[in-house]
């Protein structure tokens, strides 16, 4: 309860610093809306407008302040705006409109699905045979975790185009890309994990005479699952932002990433924003859904809450 | 070339197999060229794969051919580092890690303050903030400040909760032996709780050494001048110059190990007395 108070504050102070913001932000394009429609601003010059200091104009121009959190393309919205926007794109529109967020969103959903379900099972298939094979070990592993300190994410143009040029496109290129970025975070998190069982514990597996695959069935994978849990967070939210930067070189025609692009092109501020949540929705529900997911296994397995 | 590229795969992992279940496996030159004979396996069979089945260069270029644009673009190559690694990331990169090291500083004053910042911390860490670019793009200009910008955001908040949850590892215990000694807030933070949080501050630099590359070059596919990894990369994936493109992946990785293997060097004398340095 207080912790949600404590929450509650950040958040409505982060809102606020966002709505003061919006003013110094905003206040040059209205005050030049305001001279065109004949209207009195203190500095009646354009030129001395606009080599004065924005904070100083919004104090000379007191009138105009409200206009600020109004404007049509403002270099920065202002919160109710966004949530319009949001509002009127998901809920007011029919999800079959190329308009709509959720049409745009279920296209990025659908390729981070896939590819996060791709290269979660390849990574654990990996990390399986990296715990049984010592020689996959020495050699693969370094290689996984020398790949998570390179960015990874700068083959993804590449990817798009090369698939594109052999006759792939829709959604497995973005798939591919959004597999590749949660693979090495789930081998490594895995490996981890099925190395997790101390000696004794698999000593005492071995004087019950079990065999490998008892031992991996009921002491490694069982005793792997917080680690891949943890990973899979992680790759989750590599993979939604690989499937939005795929989308990208593709001169975006659908998808979040798409809606990103369009509105840097077009100046559409607003569209960029509520791009920005409902990635950001996504992301949270999917690592949220993932948290449910892990609460429920680990009960499963005798954890107390 | 095909056949041949499946027996030298066979014949590295032989080897492999010779030197890991060998006598000497637990000595550092084997553990350094197992891995090390794997990727010039691989390397290996990749040039004779594409050689011998004459792949395209726009699908994919033999790594002959990558190497040797390397080396003839070097210049290129150099400009494209300084512009987005040393100007973008790396700027980005110190402005970001020490706003986030002085709030987690402030934040750890206020309990409240803390209890409040923390979640909504991990909750932005989570975001896909790269979406951030196009917005910051548009503010700072197509030149290297957007990117810094990127860089910024995208540090910050894994920083953040890193240090302060580094500040908070001091136990109750070590912190009442300080008020014995009538130690002030300052000598408490600089001669315990700092060092003790250096694991874990160490963590969210080493984290953010990825990202920042990340967040520098995709910031670049919403707008750069005519120079940067991120453009060259861009606009050589639409001249079809995929020996560029892999050029520049390569300096990528070269760029990223690096700056992750600088911090893990400065890492390890910060932090000699902790559990996984001393193994």
């Amino acid at each position: 309860m207080k912790n949600l108070l404590a929450v509650l504050t950040v958040v409505s102070v982060i809102v606020a610093v966002w709505y003061a913001a919006c003013v110094p932000m905003n206040i040059k394009s209205v005050l030049n809306t305001a001279v065109r429609a004949d209207q009195v601003v203190v500095p009646q010059d354009n030129k001395t407008r606009r080599e004065a200091g924005a904070v100083g104009l919004v104090f000379q121009n007191t009138s105009h302040i409200a206009a600020t959190w109004a404007e049509d393309r403002p270099r920065l919205p202002a919160p109710h705006q966004v949530m319009v926007e949001l509002w009127s794109t998901t809920v007011n529109k029919k999800i079959t409109s190329k308009r709509s967020l959720v049409y745009h969103g279920w296209v990025t959903l659908s390729a981070t699905l896939l590819g996060f379900a791709i290269g979660t099972g390849l990574g654990v298939l990996l990390a399986v045979g990296i715990v049984h094979s010592k020689v996959m070990d020495m050699s693969v592993m370094p290689w996984a975790i020398v790949s998570q300190t390179i960015p990874i994410i700068a083959l993804a143009p590449m990817i798009i185009v090369v698939l594109y040029s052999i006759g792939i496109q829709g959604i497995i290129p973005k798939a591919v890309i959004s597999a590749y970025l949660s693979f090495f975070p789930v081998v490594v998190g895995m490996v981890k994990g099925l190395r997790s069982p101390d000696a004794m514990q698999l000593d005492l597996l071995r004087t019950y005479s079990a065999s490998t695959g008892q031992g991996f069935w009921k002491l490694r994978l069982p005793a792997s699952m917080p680690y891949l849990f943890a990973s899979l967070k992680i790759g989750i939210a590599a993979s939604l932002v690989g499937a939005i930067v795929g989308e990208l070189p593709t001169g975006a025609v659908a998808g979040l990433g798409a809606r990103l692009l369009a509105g840097s092109y077009y100046g559409q501020t607003v569209q960029i924003w509520s791009a920005l949540f409902a990635a950001a929705l996504l992301a949270a529900s999917l690592v949220a859904l993932l948290g449910f997911l892990e609460r429920l296994v680990l009960r499963r397995m005798g954890e107390k809450a | 070339m095909v056949f041949l590229a499946f027996a030298v795969l066979a014949a590295g992992w032989m080897l492999n197999v010779r030197l890991a279940n060998g006598a000497q496996s637990h000595t550092r030159t084997v553990q350094l060229a197992v891995p090390v004979i794997f990727g010039l396996t691989l390397l290996v069979v990749w040039e004779l794969l594409v050689r011998g089945m004459h792949v395209p260069l726009v699908i994919l270029p033999a790594p002959s051919l990558i190497a040797q644009r390397f080396v003839g673009s070097t210049h290129i190559l150099w400009q494209d580092f300084m512009q987005t690694f040393v100007k973008g990331a790396l700027s980005g990169y110190l402005m970001g890690c020490g706003a986030a090291f002085v709030t987690a500083i402030l934040v750890d004053r206020s309990d409240f303050l803390r209890r409040g910042l923390l979640p909504v911390g991990n909750f932005v860490a989570a975001l896909p903030i790269v979406g951030t670019a196009p917005i910051l793009v548009m503010w700072f200009g197509f030149d290297w400040h957007s990117k810094a910008a990127v860089v910024v955001v995208m540090v910050f908040f894994p920083m953040l909760v890193n240090t302060v949850a580094g500040l908070r590892e001091s136990s109750a215990m070590q912190q009442d032996l300080m008020r014995t000694y009538a130690a002030s807030y300052w000598q408490g933070l600089l001669k315990m709780r700092l060092p003790a949080a250096m694991p874990f501050i160490f963590n969210g630099l080493k984290i953010s050494t990825t990202l920042a590359l990340v967040g520098a070059i995709v910031a670049e596919f919403f707008g750069s001048p005519t120079v940067g990894m991120g453009f060259r990369i861009s606009t050589s994936v639409g001249q079809l110059a995929l020996d560029m493109v892999w050029a520049e992946i390569v300096v990528a990785a070269l760029a990223g190990s690096l700056f992750y293997g600088v911090v893990a060097l400065i890492e390890k004398p910060v932090t000699f007395w902790h559990p996984s340095q001393r193994s």
